[in-house]
């Protein structure tokens, strides 16, 4: 049986100091240090078991990697078990493990809480100061991105050639529901003369099939092999090609499909017709910038298809599987039959008129806005205004928010997100996590996704391991945190 | 499909599946639709950013992953 699809997102958010030219890193360090002020967190992040030059294809380019810019200073653990931190000159929020797709979306949402919650505590702490702004989008326009990533628990047992060869179809054409849309092109992979909008953020910013790289030449697979967990029986997938989403129905539906076709794979179930594009990446370019979705693809096998017919065959083998597998890979039978009735609706209403969708998807809803804007205006593609309604669709400010002001449809209401911008999801080991450090902050020293070091202010610092993530669930751990007073007795218990 | 296909497409199917047979409630929901993005768009006229052209032209983001 596949693993449960224990699933969760990093999003780097764009930042922008109005009037200024302020360094990005001293901004986005001055929104997550402002944060963890005002939430008097101070546990840092333990950089221990890292290895991102390990590739999943079974060798390691230690020391060849590009290094990374990382500020220890800005690193936080927030209760809810997610990280906070400054990665690459962005805030980034890493959400906690989630054991199915709704949590995951709730998980993201609280992390737009956290960095609306941030900018407040930065203009509370430097009121003359111009506050950063935070847009939770992938590029500057000017052929700059920064990433949305998803991460998914898989059996260390499936080859991972057969993972990547099974879910290009799927990350070449996901974007007709989970892209957020974008005025114009930029890379010299389009033609922007001719490209006004497409359906994704970053698909024009992949060059590669497969490979290791996160900041060039990015590939549609990416092969870190950094499971986090106990290596031995996990993998874990982690995904680039994604766009950040607003819309919480493209969220559920992005986790949602592709931890049933990750499922598939591991339980050895395919589509019934080989589903690869000849050029993966020029289909995935082509896909974005197609707006009528009638384009055919060239197939590897020389036969054609449309991005709507790879994903009809995805979704047709997807139900077939559930009927025959169930659905427990998803971590909860009931949501993941919603994300099987939610792929289907919007696959039809793709089918028959997108813009009947204008509730549910970004990239629907932000064309709507645009071509409503140009109609009133008169104004040409090149008006810098357009470009700057895209921007400002992903402005998280309320006030200014574009997306909020076209009242898509919600998953999760506010009362839960702000719950979960503290409370860690309950079904995983960020419980653990989240409740030692709700608990006793100071008793906690570092952090990290699979073990927590603790301080007891006498022995040499212990280390307590969490390499399944599906142990230090609130059902584990419950009774044995009620019961222990103090981290002293709590690591007794642990060790007993 | 062009700008201009996009709304004719759109417009067609959209009166079909809301509305039985009477035309005046179709007008009076098509018109209630157009209303409601008149108001949006008066709205965000309000909230654009000012000068659009120097907001775009100074976000500018640093590259990451």
């Amino acid at each position: 049986m596949a693993t449960v699809k224990v699933c969760g997102i990093e999003t780097e958010y764009g930042i922008h100091v109005p009037g200024g030219d302020g360094n990005p890193i001293t901004a986005s360090s001055l929104l997550v240090n402002a944060y963890a002020t005002q939430a008097d967190r101070r546990t840092g992040w333990d950089f221990e078991d890292e290895t991102p030059a390990n590739d999943a294809r079974g060798f390691s380019r230690e020391g060849t990697m590009a290094p990374v810019v990382e500020t220890h200073l800005a690193n936080t653990v927030l209760t809810n078990g997610a990280r906070y931190y400054v990665d690459h000159a962005h805030p980034e929020y890493s959400s906690p493990e989630c054991a199915d797709p709704l949590t995951c979306v709730l998980y993201d949402k609280a992390g737009e809480e956290v960095l609306r919650r941030s900018m407040r505590a930065a203009a509370q702490l430097f009121p003359d100061a111009p506050t950063p702004v935070v847009y939770k989008n992938n590029s500057d326009g000017k052929g700059n991105s920064y990433g949305c990533h998803e991460n998914y628990l898989m059996d260390r047992d499936v080859p991972f050639t057969k993972v990547a060869a099974a879910i290009v179809p799927h990350f070449v054409t996901r974007q007709l529901y989970a892209g957020a849309g974008k005025v114009g092109a930029e890379t010299p992979a389009l033609d922007r003369d001719r490209v006004h909008f497409q359906i994704s953020q970053r698909a024009e910013f992949f060059e590669e099939v497969i490979g290791l790289e996160t900041t060039l030449k990015r590939p549609i697979v990416n092969t870190r092999d950094e499971p986090h967990a106990d290596p031995r029986r996990f993998r874990r997938l982690h995904v680039i090609v994604g766009d950040a989403n607003l819309s919480e129905i493209a969220t559920f539906l992005k986790i949602g499909t592709t931890s049933l076709v990750l499922s598939m794979v591991e339980d050895d179930v395919a589509p019934s017709r080989d589903l690869t594009p000849a050029d993966p990446v020029r289909a995935m370019h082509e896909v974005s910038t197609d707006l009528s979705l009638e384009r055919p693809i060239t197939m590897a096998d020389g036969s054609t298809a449309t991005a709507l017919g790879i994903q009809w065959e995805l979704y047709t083998a997807a139900r077939k599987y559930a009927d025959h597998f169930g659905l427990a890979c998803l971590g909860n039978e009931h949501v993941a039959e919603q994300v099987l009735e939610r792929w289907e609706h919007v696959l039809h209403g793709l089918e028959q008129d997108p813009a009947s969708l204008d509730h549910e998807l970004d990239w629907v809803a932000k064309r709507k806005l645009v071509e409503a804007y140009r109609e009133r205006h008169g104004c040409g593609w090149s008006d810098g205004r357009l470009a700057a309604l895209d921007l400002q669709y992903h402005d998280l400010r309320p006030e200014r928010s574009l997306y909020a002001r076209l009242g898509l449809e919600r998953l999760v209401d506010d009362e839960s997100v702000v719950r979960a911008v503290t409370v860690p999801p309950a079904e995983t080991r960020a419980w653990f996590r989240g409740q030692c450090l709700t608990r006793w902050p100071d008793a906690v020293v570092t952090a990290n996704w699979d073990s927590l070091v603790f301080d007891l202010g006498t022995d040499p610092l212990r280390r307590v391991p969490m390499m399944d993530p599906l142990r230090g669930t609130a059902a584990h751990t419950q009774a044995l945190l009620d019961a222990s007073a103090t981290p002293a007795q709590l690591l007794e218990k642990l060790s007993a | 499909m062009t700008e201009r296909e996009w709304k004719r497409k759109s417009a067609p199917a959209r009166t079909e599946t809301e509305v039985a047979d009477d035309a005046p409630a179709t007008s009076e929901r098509g018109d209630k639709i157009k209303a409601e993005l008149d108001d949006l768009m008066d709205e965000i006229d309000e909230v654009l950013e000012d000068n659009a052209e120097e907001f775009v032209r100074n976000y500018v983001q640093k590259g990451g992953q």
